[in-house]
């Protein structure tokens, strides 16, 4: 078989602007060749749209670990997941150089306020992140010891899976770089086209029926 | 652990002592049991811990419910050199649980008082700090209790987000 071989395309025009760029460091540009030189370089966009990819792409996590999922949240710096590709590995030992939190597992009723006290010394702007399904909906410890962590603080994003492992997370976080960045996929109901079938029910309609409701439960909070 | 026989010396032994203080013995699969009337208590654990149960190797509480009395406190004694092992019991009511402290003799017994009033409500007389240790302070009932309910916060879905406490932005 006949192996033939071609130049590149645009290698020439390669060349031309390596001689162009020199050009300009020596200041020999001037005029309509030094005005298209910068035309062709320089990228606009808004204050906002930078200052999110800057923000969505270098978290700073508190090192903050709570239970079993902590080890899992551990292991996502190691060198298998290595979340310091997306820019998110410098854990902060201190809530005021952290911007985001990962509750990272199970949330006793007398950690809460430590949690909410944390958070709230965390600087503007800031994340949180509910990992594992303890911290979220309590998991199998549905007694009187834990509390979701939904209900004394916002949180951006859920990671299911008891504990997730660490892909799960990264995706997680992922999806918080989205949601910071301005390109938001909230979840399963865009993805499925299922806007506007939440089980939304109107207090009227709660007064005589009880959902998922056990002995021993407040209904509906 | 003592045999049967040893567990039958042993609680003659403390009876001869005080006479009040045993109200029976238990030896079953080789564990022994002493059920101890709980107002001697401390007394009981003084006699063993000079004749060689010098390591409490666990203090923990019991309900059990429905039978009377309730509560049930139960030390775990060891003997080092023997390698002996005796279970003390004492069982008490739920409308007046009180106990005589152990932490004068065994000082490991301070957080482990604390942990069984935690979660049972058995108050230890004379323990030089009985409060709770691991539910909040303003925590009101027992919950390892048996009758304490079953079940804890409901979980927040979408059909009662809107009614949470704090509906975030």
């Amino acid at each position: 078989m006949e192996v033939t071989r071609e130049p590149l395309p645009g290698a020439g025009d390669f060349r031309a602007r390596q001689l162009l760029s020199r050009d300009m460091l020596r200041g020999d540009l001037e005029g309509e060749a030094l005005d298209r030189y910068v035309e062709e370089r320089v990228m606009t966009t808004t204050l906002d749209k930078a200052v999110a990819w800057a923000r969505g792409n270098s978290f700073y996590p508190m090192t903050f670990g709570l239970a079993c999922c902590a080890i899992e949240m551990m292991s996502i710096v190691g060198a298998r997941m290595d979340i310091a590709r997306f820019g998110f590995e410098a854990f902060r030992a201190s809530p005021r150089q952290a911007d985001l939190l990962i509750l990272s597992g199970r949330v006793s009723i007398k950690m809460a306020p430590v949690i909410r006290r944390i958070y709230d010394q965390m600087l503007e702007p800031k994340w949180a992140i509910s990992m594992g399904a303890c911290c979220s909906s309590m998991g199998v410890f549905n007694n009187y010891a834990l509390v979701p962590s939904d209900k004394f603080m916002p949180v951006d994003v859920h990671v299911p899976g008891c504990p997730p492992r660490p892909e799960a997370l990264a995706h997680g976080i992922l999806r918080l770089r989205e949601k910071v960045q301005g390109t938001e996929k909230q979840g399963w109901r865009e993805r499925y086209d299922a806007v506007g079938t939440e089980e939304v029910l109107t207090s009227g309609d709660t007064d005589g029926v009880q959902i998922n409701v056990q002995p021993g439960d407040t209904a509906g909070a | 652990m003592p045999d049967a026989t040893g567990l039958e010396l042993t609680a003659q032994e403390l009876r001869d002592a005080d006479a009040e203080s045993i109200l029976g013995t238990v030896f079953h699969r080789g564990q022994a049991t002493l059920l101890v009337n709980p107002s001697s208590v401390h007394g009981v654990l003084e006699r063993l811990q000079s004749k060689g149960y010098s390591f409490l190797a666990s203090l923990h509480g019991c309900d059990y419910y429905p039978e009377e009395p309730r509560l049930g406190v139960l030390y775990e004694l060891l003997d080092m050199d023997s390698v002996d092992r005796i279970t003390v019991k004492a069982r008490v009511h739920t409308d007046a649980p009180r106990l005589a402290s152990v932490v004068d003799m065994f000082p490991g017994a301070d957080f482990p008082e604390r942990e069984v009033f935690d979660m049972f409500g058995v108050v230890f007389d004379g323990h030089p700090d009985m409060r709770r240790i691991l539910m909040p302070e303003d925590y009101e009932g027992h919950p390892q209790r048996r009758d304490f309910p079953i079940g804890g916060e409901p979980v927040l879905f979408t059909y009662n987000e809107e009614r949470s406490y704090g509906k975030w932005q």
